[in-house]
C-alpha cells in the first residue's frame, strides 16, 4: 500500500492535477494523506491561495448534511431490515434475515427485478441508440433543428407523474386515444395497461419517449465538443458518412456515451414516479419495479423492516453497479 | 396537551386570531381539539363542522379543529403523526389488526372511564368491544358496514335475471352467464385496488368456514389459512373469474372508477360495502348514477354444505380513536358528536348507518334499513380481513385475491401465501 501511494501521486493522478477529475483526485488525497512525506506538501497545498478557510468554511455543513440525510438513514435501513417492525415504537421483534428471505421468495418482487432489467436492456438497446441517431441528425445545423431538439425534450421537462397520467389517459381502454384509434381500425379496443402481458410493454413504451430527449440533449453537447477540424481531416481523407460516424464521432463521443449509460441504469434501476400514475405496479403486481416494489410492500403496508430489507438490495445493486462502471468503464473518463 | 396547545396550536389558531384582533392580549386559556377525518364528502364534513361549531359554542374556550387527509395518505402517514408531537387528538380508525398495532404501542389514549360512565350503552356491545384492546377502551364506533351485491334492475329485467333467484354460488355463476350471452356486463369491479376483490376470496371463507373457519385459522390450528376452507375459497373464486365476469380492463379500474362504471348503469352487479350507494353516485358520469328504483341489493350467495351461516356477514366497524395525550375535552367532545341524537341525524340523512342504538331506526334509505337489519341478524359480523388482520398481513390477502383473479396462481398457492405472511408476522 504504502509503495503504491508516491504512484498515485506522481503517476497518472497526480499528472492530471489540472484535469476536473473530482472522484480520482479525492481518492489520491485521501491516501495521500495518510503519507508523512506526501502529508507535508499537500499540508502547505491546503494552506495556500486561502484553499484551508474554504474547507472549513464549506466542508463542515456539507459534510453534516450528508452525514445526516444520507450515511445515518443507510445505516438505520440496514439496521431496520433486521427486525419486523411496523414503524411504531422501537424495533423490537429481532429476525435476522428473514425479511430478505422472504424478499427473495416473493413472486412480485421477482418480477420486479426482471422489470428492472427489462428497463435498464430497453434503455441501452431501443433509448440510448435513438437518441443518438436523433442528436446525430440534429446537431448539424440543418433547418428546424432547434425546433424538433425542443420537441424531443419537451417530454423530459413534464413532471413524471404529469406524464404517467397523460399515458394512462392515452392508454385507457374505453376513452383513451389508442383505443379510438383501434376502433377506427375495426378492432375491439384494448386495455392495454390492465393486461399483464402487455403493460410492462406499454410503460416500456412511455420510458422511451420521455427520456431520449434527455441523453439526446447531452449527446448533442457531446457531438458540438468535438473539434470541427476532426470531421474536416476525415472528409478530405476521403471518409464517406458511415466511416465519419463509425471512426470519428462515435469514438470522440465515448466519454459521453458511457456517461449517459451510467444515467440510464441508474435511472432505470430507480424508476417510480412514472410508473405509479400508470399502473401503481398492477395489475396484479406484473410492472413492479424494486422502487414501486418498496413503497407499495414496504411503506403502504407499514412493513417498515421488510421495506428496509428491499432498500438495501437496491442500494448495494446500485453500488455495486455505480463502483464497478466507474473502476471499469469509466476509468480513464 | 398543554404543551400542545400553547405549541403548535397556538400557530395553528392563536396566532391568526391575535392578528385578527390586533393582538388584544390576555386570551382566556384555549384548549384546541385536533380532529383527523377522511371524510370526502363534502356534505357529510360540512354537517360534521356544523356539530363542531355548535359544540364550541356551549364550551367556551374549546375549539375544534378538524383536519382532512385523504384515505391512502392517512394510512401512510399516520403511524408517524402519532409518534409525532402534532398527533391529533382524534382520528378515524377502521378498527381490527392496525389498531391493536397502535394500541400495543402506546400511542392511544384510555377512555375505559368515560365509556363505562354509561356511555357504553348507547352502542351494542360488540361495536365497542371493536375499539377495546386488553380490556382498555381507546376508542368509540361510529358506523356499520356491510358488504352486499348491489344491482341494477333494469339490466337484470333486461337479462331476465331475477335477482332473488340467486342464493348460492352455483345461481350467481348461472347469472353471470346469462349477463354474457345477453352482452351486458356482469360485474363491475375496481381490480387496481385489489380490496374490492378480497371481498369475494375472504366472503366465500365465511361461507365455507363461518366463524370457526376463521378462528381455527388464526389461532393456528391444523394448517391455518392453508386449511381446506381457504384452498376452496379461491376454487370458487377461480369459477367464477374464469366465466370473466368483470367488465374489460378491471386491473387498472380503481374503486371510485368502478363505483362509477356501475354508477353509469354499465355493469349489472357490484360487490361492495353499503357505502356504494354514495360512492356509485358521486362517480357516475352525470354525478346523480341510478335511482333508488334502479338499484336493488342481495346478501352475498351461499355455498351448500359451508359450514357458516346464511346471516354471517362481512363488513366493518368504524369509528374514532383518541391518542395518548387527548385532552378530556376531546373526550367529550367525542361523546357530544356520537350521540344518539347526532347519529340518528346522520342516519336519517343517509350518510352511512350509525351503530348507536336506535340511531337507525329513522332511516330512511331503503338499502341502508335491510343492511341494518341483516347486520342485527347477523351473530357473526366479520371485520373485512385486511383491516382485521393488520396491515401486513391483511394487504397480502388482498394481493393473492388479485392474483387469483388474475389466475395466475393457483387457489393452494394463495392459502400458502396467506399462512406464510400470518406465520411471519407472529
Amino acid at each position: 500500500m504504502r509503495s503504491a501511494v508516491p504512484d498515485t501521486l506522481h503517476g497518472p493522478g497526480g499528472a492530471r492535477e489540472g484535469t476536473p477529475d473530482g472522484g480520482g483526485r479525492a481518492a489520491s488525497r485521501g491516501s495521500a494523506a495518510r503519507h508523512p512525506v506526501a502529508r507535508s506538501g499537500r499540508v502547505a497545498g491546503l494552506f495556500s491561495g486561502g484553499r484551508l478557510t474554504t474547507v472549513v468554511l464549506f466542508l463542515p455543513p456539507a459534510l453534516l448534511l450528508f452525514t445526516i440525510f444520507v450515511i445515518l438513514p443507510m445505516g438505520e435501513a440496514a439496521w431496520y431490515s433486521l427486525f419486523n417492525w411496523d414503524g411504531y415504537g422501537e424495533p423490537t421483534r429481532y429476525y435476522g434475515f428473514r425479511n430478505y428471505e422472504r424478499l427473495f421468495g416473493h413472486r412480485a418482487f421477482t418480477s420486479a427485478l426482471i422489470n428492472n432489467g427489462l428497463i435498464i436492456l430497453v434503455s441501452l438497446l431501443v433509448q440510448l441508440p435513438l437518441a443518438l441517431a436523433m442528436a446525430v441528425i440534429l446537431a448539424n445545423r440543418i433547418p428546424g433543428a432547434i425546433f424538433f431538439r425542443l420537441v424531443f425534450f419537451l417530454p423530459f421537462v413534464l413532471a413524471e407523474v404529469a406524464a404517467g397520467l397523460i399515458w394512462r389517459f392515452v392508454y385507457d381502454g374505453d376513452y383513451g386515444i389508442l383505443a379510438e384509434i383501434a376502433r377506427w381500425f375495426g378492432y375491439e379496443s384494448a386495455h392495454v395497461l390492465a393486461d399483464r402481458g402487455w403493460a410492462m410493454y406499454a410503460i416500456l413504451g412511455v420510458i422511451v419517449w420521455k427520456y431520449f430527449g434527455f441523453h439526446m440533449m447531452i449527446y448533442i453537447a457531446g457531438l458540438q465538443a468535438i473539434p470541427s477540424s476532426l470531421f474536416e481531416a476525415a472528409r478530405i481523407d476521403g471518409a464517406n458518412r458511415w466511416q465519419v460516424l463509425r471512426y470519428v464521432t462515435l469514438p470522440s463521443l465515448a466519454p459521453t456515451i458511457r456517461l449517459s449509460v451510467f444515467f440510464a441504469v441508474i435511472g432505470s434501476l430507480q424508476l417510480f414516479d412514472l410508473v405509479m400514475p400508470m399502473t401503481r405496479g398492477g395489475p396484479s403486481d406484473s410492472t413492479q419495479t424494486m422502487v414501486t416494489y418498496l413503497y407499495s410492500f414496504g411503506m403502504m403496508r407499514m412493513d417498515i423492516g421488510f421495506g428496509s430489507a428491499v432498500g438495501v438490495v437496491l442500494f448495494v445493486i446500485c453500488v455495486v453497479f455505480a463502483f464497478t462502471y466507474k473502476r471499469t468503464a469509466m476509468r480513464n473518463d | 396537551m398543554l404543551h400542545r396547545t400553547f405549541g403548535s396550536s397556538l400557530f395553528r389558531h392563536a396566532v391568526p386570531a391575535a392578528l385578527a384582533s390586533g393582538l388584544a392580549g390576555g386570551a382566556a386559556a384555549q384548549t384546541t381539539v385536533d380532529w383527523l377525518h377522511i371524510e370526502q364528502n363534502p356534505e357529510i364534513a360540512d354537517y360534521w363542522a356544523g356539530l363542531a361549531r355548535a359544540y364550541e359554542a356551549e364550551h367556551p374556550g374549546v375549539t375544534i379543529a378538524m383536519q382532512f387527509l385523504e384515505n391512502e395518505a392517512f394510512k401512510a402517514k399516520l403511524p408517524t403523526i402519532l409518534q409525532s408531537d402534532e398527533r391529533p387528538d382524534i382520528f378515524y380508525s377502521w378498527g381490527g389488526g392496525v389498531f391493536h398495532a397502535q394500541a400495543e404501542a402506546g400511542v392511544l389514549g384510555d377512555m375505559t372511564a368515560q365509556m363505562n360512565d354509561g356511555w357504553a350503552e348507547t352502542f351494542s356491545p360488540a361495536s365497542v368491544d371493536a375499539f377495546t384492546y386488553n380490556g382498555v377502551v381507546h376508542g368509540a364506533p361510529m358506523l356499520v358496514s356491510q358488504v352486499v351485491f348491489w344491482y341494477n334492475r333494469d339490466l337484470f329485467a333486461q337479462a331476465g335475471v331475477d335477482a332473488d333467484s340467486i342464493q348460492t354460488w352455483d345461481d350467481l355463476l348461472a347469472a353471470v352467464q346469462t349477463f354474457k350471452d345477453a352482452g351486458i356486463t356482469p360485474i363491475a369491479v375496481g381490480g387496481a385496488d385489489k380490496w374490492p376483490l378480497h371481498f369475494y376470496w375472504t366472503h366465500l371463507a365465511i361461507r365455507l368456514g363461518g366463524k370457526a373457519g376463521f378462528e381455527a385459522a388464526t389461532s393456528g390450528e391444523g394448517d391455518g389459512f392453508e386449511n381446506e376452507i381457504f384452498v376452496e375459497a379461491g376454487r370458487l373464486f377461480q369459477q367464477l373469474t374464469e366465466l370473466e365476469p368483470f367488465q374489460d380492463g378491471y386491473l387498472a379500474f380503481t374503486y371510485p372508477q368502478a363505483a362509477g362504471y356501475f354508477g353509469d348503469g354499465k355493469a349489472a352487479m357490484h360487490l361492495m360495502g353499503n357505502w356504494d350507494y354514495n360512492t356509485a353516485r358521486t362517480n357516475a358520469a352525470d354525478g346523480e348514477g341510478l335511482s333508488d328504483e334502479q338499484l336493488g341489493i342481495f346478501s352475498f350467495p351461499q355455498v351448500p354444505g359451508g359450514a357458516g351461516e346464511p346471516t354471517d356477514t362481512l363488513g366493518g366497524i368504524n369509528g374514532w380513536l383518541i391518542s395518548a395525550d387527548a385532552s378530556p375535552e376531546a373526550v367529550d367532545f367525542l361523546r357530544f358528536f356520537l350521540s344518539p341524537e347526532n347519529q340518528t341525524e346522520m342516519g336519517k340523512r343517509g350518510y352511512f348507518i350509525p351503530v348507536a342504538v336506535g340511531a337507525s331506526a329513522e332511516m330512511t334509505n331503503p338499502f341502508f334499513r335491510q343492511v341494518a337489519d341483516n347486520i342485527a341478524a347477523s351473530s357473526y359480523h366479520q371485520i373485512f380481513y385486511d383491516q382485521m388482520l393488520g396491515p401486513s398481513v391483511g394487504r397480502v390477502v388482498n394481493d393473492v385475491s388479485a392474483d387469483l383473479a388474475a389466475g395466475v396462481i393457483t387457489p393452494e398457492e394463495a392459502a400458502a401465501t396467506v399462512q406464510e405472511a400470518w406465520e411471519f408476522e407472529q
